[in-house]
């Protein structure tokens, strides 16, 4: 037998199939299709977990997803150790340990209880008022604490082992939610062939026909209709049936988000089972039947565990064969607990009493109930609950005042009545209307293709909700299907409700134990531990809005988001406001519905899909040189080729010394590539570049620089001129996708009369630097159809021909101030390339080096870095780049915003180079630069270090610095205050090595 | 025009290096999909105003496609819209379509582009759902015919999808994205099977 | 994830194709080495930030590489209608009452 409250033949679970599992380590037997929470039931366990604030003892107050209160710890290993599961979603399988969360040291008896106690001082606002001085406690010691104390359940501390996915998905008709109407609603649209998607975020479908004994549809009963609708509807092609599944967002323009729990319910998941999957699905049309949610009584201790909601001690019996209790008490201001009284009696609970707040309603369910010999008392209600860690009995006074009567109970079940579930709705932009008859909020106002079906639409009774939701559904797929799909109208029947059972309406806010005069807890919002006292307080303290009433009390905020307290504690606030509840408002509902994982959200996105990560052809070639590589971006780049026993900074000495006296390769593969061609290639290159380039000869490049229109260094680059109509552009590596942008920009919006197009050719060529003053003689072997003497291919040319037998664009260039060359061949053949190069590179004692000898190398000659050297603020002239500038140039992106006054005033910051008085010492970069170095702090700072690097060539020290009027300075002397003491520098020009450029021939 | 561009790219006499592609026979199979890098083909980024069209459809012996997500296909070439001003040709037959447009007088701009990109090819019942674990478009047939071809995105990669048969499509990406779009189609395979 | 649609591919797609690229029908001047500051301050760097309707230009980047413009709402951000780059800003909006 798994569990004493078992009852024989009660629910649809096979008794035969047990699962064995465990709650803070005692061990129990439970069903194969149980939830956890009903698992416990069974056992008879009710208390399973301590409130957030006042920590006190809870327990179930649902059988679904609204559950507020039995949130646990769900230890699957040590890496799995999942927090805030509530329990009655948490299926059950064979091994399943939890753990109850917010206890300690047990849950019985919990020493944060004592919060309980002093509850006086945590009253609404609490945290805000108490904890304002001193302010920098705040940080050090009163957050911190709080946090402690108030946390739910513990954070796994090893990463997440279990994967995740995603899908996006499209249909025509996308239904929320799998009880009669969603089912309906799907069946009418499936029928016309449109592609249907219905989710439902329980195991099984059905809703509340899980526990509706009365309703029979088609002649069945009303669930065994529901099995057999979705088992009609997974067969057919054109319908995606989607269980465990939670529609938690409802965003712009029919996107839905939907996370399905694909294993959590499993013992044993496949390895290519992802634990949960992202769906994003667009749909033409939404068809939401999300259903209601029953609202608890608001009365004193309305939170012992024991108490819940009727529908879900329904549930317990009916899906699960449970007995929340051997005698339980009925509290309620409508129709349905009645039916939950007579379910439980029929199976053999006794029901102490039941208790209408009502003073004379009639009906078949009261009748019977009646019938049934259960006492039953009108006008009154239930004042209070006795017992602490389980309810053990229920005060009942007649309503208005009056004598106290004591009944022994071990549940009671309670309902104040059913809320819409407008969430979805109200997350679709979709405006509610509050209707003053039923008191509730219905979807008022559509912003979207969407429409509410049953209950959620406020729509009472069965046979109303599948003529609606059936109707609804066929609409939705005729509106969907703009296209012809060849679909027909419905083809099936309608199906047909035989029986059903009717709720009456209900009531909002504070049941009269819980009063506008009395102070006692009696609980609006569990899990936040928000009571009726609190809100009325709220008001009093000034918040009329009902959104300040929620930041100030926490009512409906965090995980719940209101979904059992909302109405009440509206209700409440507009009474003690005076104001009809329309004029007090709702709050907004945000997304998630439900809490969702970051591992559904991050999906794929992670390790080696966090981000793409981009290699070069010759990457292999230097990881097997045992290459250390830094990150440019998305590309992994070779940083420096340690030898054996070689640290960074030797291995850069030893890279850049050889690259000048004999070779160097370095794979400039990265560099951004646009093939820029057509008639007007020319001018267009005269627009968006500072520099002349009608007169450029084919065969020849020029270094060209990219402003923004303000007249800021956007990029730079190399620019060979292959043909009249055909430029090859590099940039920089970071720059290549923007500047491409950036270009495409201009040309399709401001010069579109230019007969020009632009190819991103990056990723065609790897490029293959070859620097230094062997490179000729390294290369020359290999090449055909070029001629490589000086006189043909002099510096800043460009060539094409054949290297190794593939072609080849090869650019004598130099980022080095060597002799230098860059062999650009089709990337697949990059490697193979790089190897033929090596070889002959190895018979003249020719090293490869990475980026940051590259680094060293062009600093030397003080080129600069775009990004580095610059930064978005930086003039050609501010960066000794006037002579890239066409001075005769009409027009070109930036002439007007470098004209302006602020970028030609004097003393501007200025590129220059550094050299520090003491060689060795090697500056930061952006150390700060003063003029004097004993003026009081804050100093007035004239600049900053912009590179600076050991140059084992110079022999010392070498850095490059914007500095306020720089150029002037030359030759001054400045300071640089650091933490172990002032630095003094020397302001220089940017060349440090073959100041007149001999070596570029050499 | 683009004289240049055809001396340059004239057919390769055997080269003395080898060419080495990348992700070069990587393939992985799942329950109703299988993911797979196609061998190196020849491509082209053709850009030429309407008015050319007719001309280099002559010579490339495909017709430009003039619809927004069509393609047109014939003797082992393949022709995909990009843009209004915009094709991929890709030519599996071994030919070289830099060399055929190099022969048009009229306005154009071709560019080659073989070792720019890599194609994979996801194929079988499930190839739709392993793409759209990434992909945001809607990828029914109703949407996405056979023939429909479409810039887009995978995951955080820009691809070119081109549908070849009810249940296969060939992905193409830019070369150093091609291990993050093959990971993520094997994750998107791994998924749309289970 | 907003649907956009684009006047060359001439059907609604993913937002994840597109990227935003500023404000609408803010001309380049002819003259541009010309223009006076205050013109040139116009042009760079004042731009309109309406509450409601907003003229602005997308680009279809992962899709058909195209600029165009759209026009939207930025209060419900709702895009009206999308145009062709280079085509005038429309004198009348689908839906609007004038």
């Amino acid at each position: 037998m798994s569990g004493a409250f078992r009852i024989p033949r009660a629910g649809r679970l096979s008794q035969a199939k047990t699962a064995r599992f465990s709650f803070d380590g005692q061990s129990y037997t439970g069903i194969e299709g149980d939830t956890l929470a009903s698992a416990l039931l069974a056992n008879g366990v009710h208390l399973v977990g301590r409130s957030f604030k006042y920590h006190r003892p809870r327990g179930f107050l649902s059988a679904g997803a609204e559950e507020p209160n039995a949130l646990v710890q769900i230890v699957r290993d040590d890496a799995r150790k999942t927090p805030n599961v509530r329990a009655t979603v948490q299926e059950l399988y064979d091994g399943l340990a939890a753990n109850s969360q917010n206890r300690w040291p047990s849950l019985a008896f919990d020493v944060g209880a004592v919060n309980d106690l002093a509850s006086p001082l945590f009253s609404a606002g609490f945290y805000y008022k108490t904890f304002m001085w001193p302010k920098a406690a705040w940080k050090s010691l009163y957050e911190p604490k709080i946090r402690e104390a108030a946390g739910l359940g513990v954070s796994p501390d090893k990463p997440d082992p279990d994967h995740y996915s995603s899908r996006y998905a499209h249909c025509d008709v996308l239904v929320l939610g799998g009880g009669a109407a969603g089912i309906a609603a799907a069946l009418a649209a499936a029928e016309t062939g449109v592609r249907v998607i219905l989710a439902d975020e329980q195991a099984e479908f059905g809703g509340s026909l899980r526990f509706e004994t009365g309703a029979r549809i088609d002649g069945q009963d009303g669930f065994a209709w529901a099995k057999g609708a979705i088992a009609r509807l997974s067969a057919m092609d054109n319908v995606r049936v989607l269980s465990r599944t939670t529609a938690f967002g409802y965003y712009a323009q029919n996107f839905v988000g939907l996370v399905e729990r694909v294993s959590d319910h499993l013992k044993a998941p496949g390895h290519d089972l992802p634990r949960e999957r992202l769906w994003q699905v667009r749909a033409k049309r939404v068809v939401l039947a999300s259903g209601a949610i029953e609202r608890h009584m608001v009365f004193a201790n309305n939170d012992r565990p024991g108490i819940m909601l009727a529908g879900a001690a329904r549930t317990f019996l009916n899906q699960y064969g449970v007995a929340v209790g051997r005698n339980v008490g009925v509290y309620t201001a409508n129709d349905s607990a009645y039916a939950a009284a007579i379910d439980l009696k029929k199976a053999g609970v006794n029901v102490a009493a039941i208790v209408d707040l009502r003073d004379n309603p009639t009906g078949p369910v009261i009748d019977e109930a009646r019938a049934l010999g259960i006492e039953i008392n009108f006008g009154r209600a239930v004042i209070r609950a006795g017992g602490k860690l389980r309810v053990s009995s229920m005060t009942v006074q007649p309503k208005n005042g009056g004598g106290e009567r004591t009944i022994a109970v071990d549940a009671i079940l309670m309902s104040a009545g059913w809320t819409p579930s407008v969430h979805l709705f109200s997350q679709s932009r979709g405006k509610v209307a509050f209707n003053d008859e039923t008191k509730r909020f219905v979807p008022g106002t559509y912003a979207q293709d969407c429409v509410s079906v049953g209950a959620c639409n406020g729509t009472d009774g069965l046979s109303a909700t599948v003529d609606e939701a059936y109707a609804a559904g066929a609409k939705a797929a005729k509106d969907a299907n703009a296209r012809d799909y060849g679909a027909k109208t419905a083809k099936g029947a309608k199906p047909k409700v035989d029986a059903s059972e009717s709720w009456s309406r209900g009531m909002l806010g504070a049941a009269p134990g819980a009063g506008p005069d009395t102070t006692v807890k009696a609980f609006v919002d569990f899990q936040n531990d928000v009571t009726a006292k609190d809100i009325r307080q709220a008001v009093h303290e000034g918040m009329r809005s009902i959104e300040h009433v929620k930041r100030f009390t926490t009512n409906g905020m965090a995980t719940d988001q209101g979904k059992t307290s909302n109405m009440h504690g509206l209700a409440i606030a507009a009474e003690t406001l005076g104001k009809p509840i329309p004029e007090v408002g709702l709050t907004t509902f945000r997304a998630p519905y439900t809490p969702v994982t970051f591992g559904a959200i991050v999906s794929h996105a992670r390790g080696p899909l966090f981000d793409p990560t981009r290699k070069t052809a010759t990457h292999p070639w230097a990881e097997a040189q045992g290459a250390v590589f830094e990150d440019v971006g998305q590309w992994k780049r070779a940083w420096y080729f340690p030898k054996t026993g070689e640290d960074m900074h030797s291995a850069v000495d030893r890279e850049c010394v050889a690259v000048r006296t004999t070779a160097g390769l370095f794979d400039a593969s990265t560099l951004g590539k646009i093939e820029v061609v057509g008639p007007d290639a020319a001018k267009f290159m005269e627009l968006l570049y500072t520099n002349p380039w009608e007169k450029l000869e084919p065969g020849r490049c020029r270094y060209g620089i990219m402003l923004r229109e303000d007249g800021f260094i956007y990029d730079d680059g190399v620019v060979g001129r292959l043909a009249p109509d055909r430029f090859h552009v590099t940039t920089t590596t970071g720059g290549a996708p923007r500047v491409m942008n950036h270009m495409e920009d201009y040309l399709q919006t401001e010069f579109p009369h230019l007969n020009v197009w632009l190819t991103s050719i990056t990723e065609q060529w790897a490029v293959i630097a070859v620097q230094g003053p062997k490179s000729r003689d390294i290369i020359a072997p290999l090449v055909e159809g070029i001629d490589m003497s000086d006189e043909a291919l002099p510096h800043m040319s460009v060539r094409e021909g054949k290297i190794c037998g593939v072609p080849t664009r090869l650019f004598r260039m130099s980022f080095t101030g060597e002799r230098g060359f860059e062999v650009n061949v089709p990337a697949d053949y990059g490697q193979a390339v790089w190897e033929a190069l090596w070889a002959e590179g190895q018979k003249h004692g020719a090293t490869a080096y990475g980026t940051e000898a590259m680094h060293v190398l062009r600093a030397e000659k003080g080129y600069i870095i775009v990004g580095q050297d610059t930064d978005g603020t930086v003039t050609p002239n501010d960066a000794g780049l006037d002579w890239a500038v066409g001075k005769k140039k009409a027009d070109f992106v930036g002439i007007r915003g470098m004209a302006r006054l602020d970028l030609v005033a004097k003393g501007r910051k200025q590129l220059v180079g550094l050299k520090t008085k003491d060689p060795k010492v090697v500056l930061e970069e952006g150390a700060q630069i003063v003029e004097d170095p004993k003026q009081a702090i804050p100093m007035k700072m004239i600049g900053h270090v912009t590179s600076s690097y050991w140059s084992q060539n110079c022999g010392r020290s070498i850095a490059l610095a914007l500095v306020a009027g720089g150029r002037d300075r030359v030759g001054d002397t400045l300071y640089v205050p650091m933490p172990n003491g002032v630095i003094e520098v020397e302001v220089t020009g940017m060349v440090f090595f073959d100041e007149t450029g001999g070596r570029l021939n050499g | 025009m683009a004289k240049a561009a055809a001396k340059k790219t004239a057919p390769v006499a055997s080269p003395s290096v080898e060419r080495r592609p990348a992700l070069a026979g990587r393939s992985t199979s799942a329950t109703g999909v299988k993911v797979e890098v196609l061998p190196p083909a020849e491509r082209i980024s053709l850009r030429a105003p309407e008015a050319s069209a007719a001309a280099l459809s002559k010579a490339l012996g495909v017709p430009l496609p003039k619809k927004p997500k069509t393609s047109a296909s014939k003797a082992g070439r393949t022709a995909l819209w990009l843009g209004p001003d915009e094709w991929l040709v890709i030519d599996e037959a071994g030919n070289d379509p830099l060399a055929d447009c190099a022969k048009v007088s009229a306005l154009h701009s071709a560019v080659g582009i073989s070792h720019r990109n890599i194609a994979i090819s996801v194929a079988g019942p499930a190839a739709e759902a392993a793409i759209n674990s990434g992909c945001p478009q809607d990828l029914s047939l109703e949407a996405f015919p056979v023939g429909a071809a479409s810039r887009t995105i995978l995951g955080k990669a820009e691809i070119v999808l081109l549908r070849t048969a009810a249940d296969a499509f060939r992905v193409e990406c830019w070369r150093s994205f091609s291990d993050y779009v093959f990971t993520f189609l094997s994750e998107g395979a791994r998924d749309a099977a289970g | 994830m907003l649907l956009i649609r684009c006047p060359y591919c001439e059907e609604e797609r993913p937002e994840l194709e597109f990227r935003n690229a500023g404000e609408a029908h803010i001309a380049r001047s002819a003259n541009m080495a010309g223009e006076s500051d205050d013109d040139f301050e116009k042009f760079f760097f004042i731009r309109s930030n309406p509450k409601g309707i907003i003229y602005e230009r997308w680009r279809h980047m992962h899709g058909c590489a195209r600029f165009f413009n759209a026009v939207r709402d930025t209060v419900t951000d709702k895009f009206v209608m999308t145009y062709k780059a280079g085509e005038p800003k429309p004198a009348k909006l689908p839906g609007a009452s004038k």
